[in-house]
């Protein structure tokens, strides 16, 4: 089943220099391990290809149900110099939960997710 | 009570998240019900750069000048219950900042009430050479550039220190605290060191200390501002409550705000606040301790309250984070907002005009970068491809060190109206300005090299 993050997440980004920073959070706290186990580090890095110069780093926050990452390069230098609207990062937040999964789909609805539209 | 009894409990309430936050809400904090301290925080990164330009035109200025009007609107409070003001309002300039709150404190006829503890020694513009010299390399955290390649543009530099200043100046006496670039952090585990007497190697009480500034740091955005989490049914946003902090000498605390104010204070709204920023959660870096994210425990107790606990810290690291600001060139921006039908083609099409001028002009710039707002501008193709949208603004930046080039840029954008694509409009407010860029530079420094001071004002 596909599922799109929007359905099973919250998200606030901000930056650092040039990297932006999603913290990706579980609507519920028994959707957590859907967000750990199938939004990768790879996946975000693909999600975001062509718009990021950088790497991607993933952090897990398994006591908020949450996780962190790092998108580099993703600021148009950061800060004063970028050109960019979102030049701090503060909308990476929802470009990220426009992701959708593959979740088999006894276990998206053991857990009660929602499939996306 | 007792110090350091169970049953004490210490309310520090954020004021401020940055410098032009709402000019209302420091009186709200300290008129909506009983708080101890009240933590204002005005520094960003490029704050400082901007109150060092103000200082060069006129040396009484350059520190945070809302924060004398905001001294104002609390000093019933500070001169006559006792609340304490904790700020980093002292930009480069903390001793000047302490004498205007002193003459409104004048004006006000409270001088006799105020006692202001001053914060120095995190400014070392003037020491830069004098640091070089000695072999502290100050290379550019994220780029491993040296600061040679840059030393004559610096603006600003100022070290991010910690609690300690900030606790002495409360031991003595003060009930105004101004500091310089101290941690945003600081501000808030530096009352509870203060109050609670934790020892400077109490690492998990610390740490705590650090949590609970970092949700109070960015004023409401923990407690409903800018919360995705089910944001159309928070309330009354227009009344929104500032966040609280109210702390016990175990370290425990919870976040709340006052009665009868607006937005909420949840699990998600302060969690949407703890991933805010975030580098690696293991390791949030300070002065006086390193905070572990991952041992934070969130806990909903009761209407608009949230218990935090949990929290594990460990001793910090030999260096302290430097911040220099240094002139990088020049940036414009402007726009043309393009309408039905097939906005977006047409917004597409001024975009080759105008970068087929610019280049037949031969101006060089560092980047040129091309939005289409309302279509791709901040999502790009995860938004779509805009077709549909039923007007798009086009935006075009420029950057580079030739002023002459950019000011060319910046007459390059209104012809268009005449002389390009069709259904244009919001050209008013003129031409694009053009902007110097005053850059961030972060590095690090030998702790050894800082040292701080306190004096006492009144």
């Amino acid at each position: 089943m596909n599922v799109r993050l929007l359905d099973i997440a919250h998200a606030r980004s901000g930056d650092k220099g040039d990297t932006a920073n999603v913290g990706l959070i579980a609507l519920k706290p028994e959707w957590y391990p859907v967000l750990s186990q199938y939004v990768t580090r790879d996946a975000v890095a693909a999600h975001f290809q062509g718009q990021i110069t950088g790497t991607v780093v993933r952090f897990e926050l398994p006591n908020l149900g949450a996780l962190n990452f790092l998108l580099h390069g993703a600021l148009d230098g950061g800060g004063t110099l970028s050109l960019k609207t979102d030049a701090q990062g503060k909308v990476y937040s929802t470009a990220l939960l426009r992701m959708v999964i593959s979740v088999p789909d006894a276990e998206a609805q053991a857990l009660g997710l929602p499939a996306a539209v | 009570m007792a110090e350091g009894s169970q049953d004490k409990v210490v309310r520090v309430a954020s004021g401020q998240g940055f410098w032009g936050d709402w000019l209302e809400a420091p009186r709200r904090q300290v008129e909506g019900g009983q708080v101890d301290y009240l933590m204002l925080d005005y520094l960003a990164e490029v704050t400082m750069s901007i109150v060092q330009k103000q200082k060069e035109r006129d040396p009484r200025m350059g520190y945070a000048r809302d924060f004398i009007g905001a001294m104002e609107s609390v000093f019933p409070a500070v001169a006559e219950r006792g609340v304490k003001v904790i700020a980093n309002a002292g930009g480069v300039n903390p001793m000047a900042c302490a004498d205007a709150v002193l003459a409104a404190a004048g004006k006000a006829g409270v001088r006799g009430k105020i006692r202001i503890g001053v914060v120095t020694g995190d400014d070392i513009l003037d020491r830069l050479d004098t640091l070089l010299a000695e072999g502290h390399e100050l290379k550019n955290m994220d780029t491993g550039e040296p600061l040679a390649n840059i030393r004559d543009r610096v603006l600003s530099a100022n070290a991010y220190i910690g609690s300690t200043p900030i606790v002495e100046a409360l031991q003595r006496g003060a009930n105004v605290v101004i500091t310089g670039r101290s941690t945003d952090t600081a501000l808030t585990m530096a009352p509870l060191r203060h109050e609670f007497g934790w020892a400077a190697d109490d690492w998990n009480k610390l740490a705590a200390g650090i949590v609970a500034g970092h949700i109070l740091e960015c004023g409401a955005q923990c407690s409903g501002g800018n919360c995705l989490h089910d944001w159309r049914n928070i309330p009354d946003l227009a009344n929104v409550g500032y966040p609280i902090a109210e702390a016990r000498a175990d370290g425990t605390f919870a976040i709340t705000k006052h009665p009868g104010t607006g937005g909420r204070v949840s699990v998600p709204s302060v969690t949407e606040q703890l991933v805010y920023e975030m580098g690696d959660p293991h390791a949030y870096i300070t002065p006086d301790v390193v905070a572990d994210f991952t041992s934070i425990r969130l806990a909903a107790d009761g209407e608009n309250r949230v218990k935090v606990h949990g929290i594990t810290g460990g001793p910090p690291t030999p260096f302290l984070k430097v911040s220099i600001a240094y002139r990088a060139g020049y940036k414009a921006v402007g726009s043309l907002v393009y309408s039905w039908p097939d906005a977006m083609e047409k917004a597409e099409l001024a975009n080759r005009v105008l970068r087929e001028r610019l280049d037949r002009l031969g101006l060089k710039f560092d980047q040129v970068l091309s939005e289409f707002v309302g279509a791709t501008s901040t999502h790009g193709p995860l938004a779509g491809d805009g077709r549909e949208a039923p007007e798009v603004q086009y935006r075009i930046g420029v950057r580079g060190g030739d002023r002459a080039a950019v000011e060319r840029f910046t007459r390059e954008i209104a012809p268009l109206v005449l002389n390009g694509p069709p259904s244009v409009t919001g050209f008013a407010g003129g031409r694009p300005k053009v902007e110097e860029i005053v850059a961030y530079w972060p590095a690090l420094l030998d702790k050894r090299a800082v040292s701080t001071a306190v004096s006492i004002v009144e």
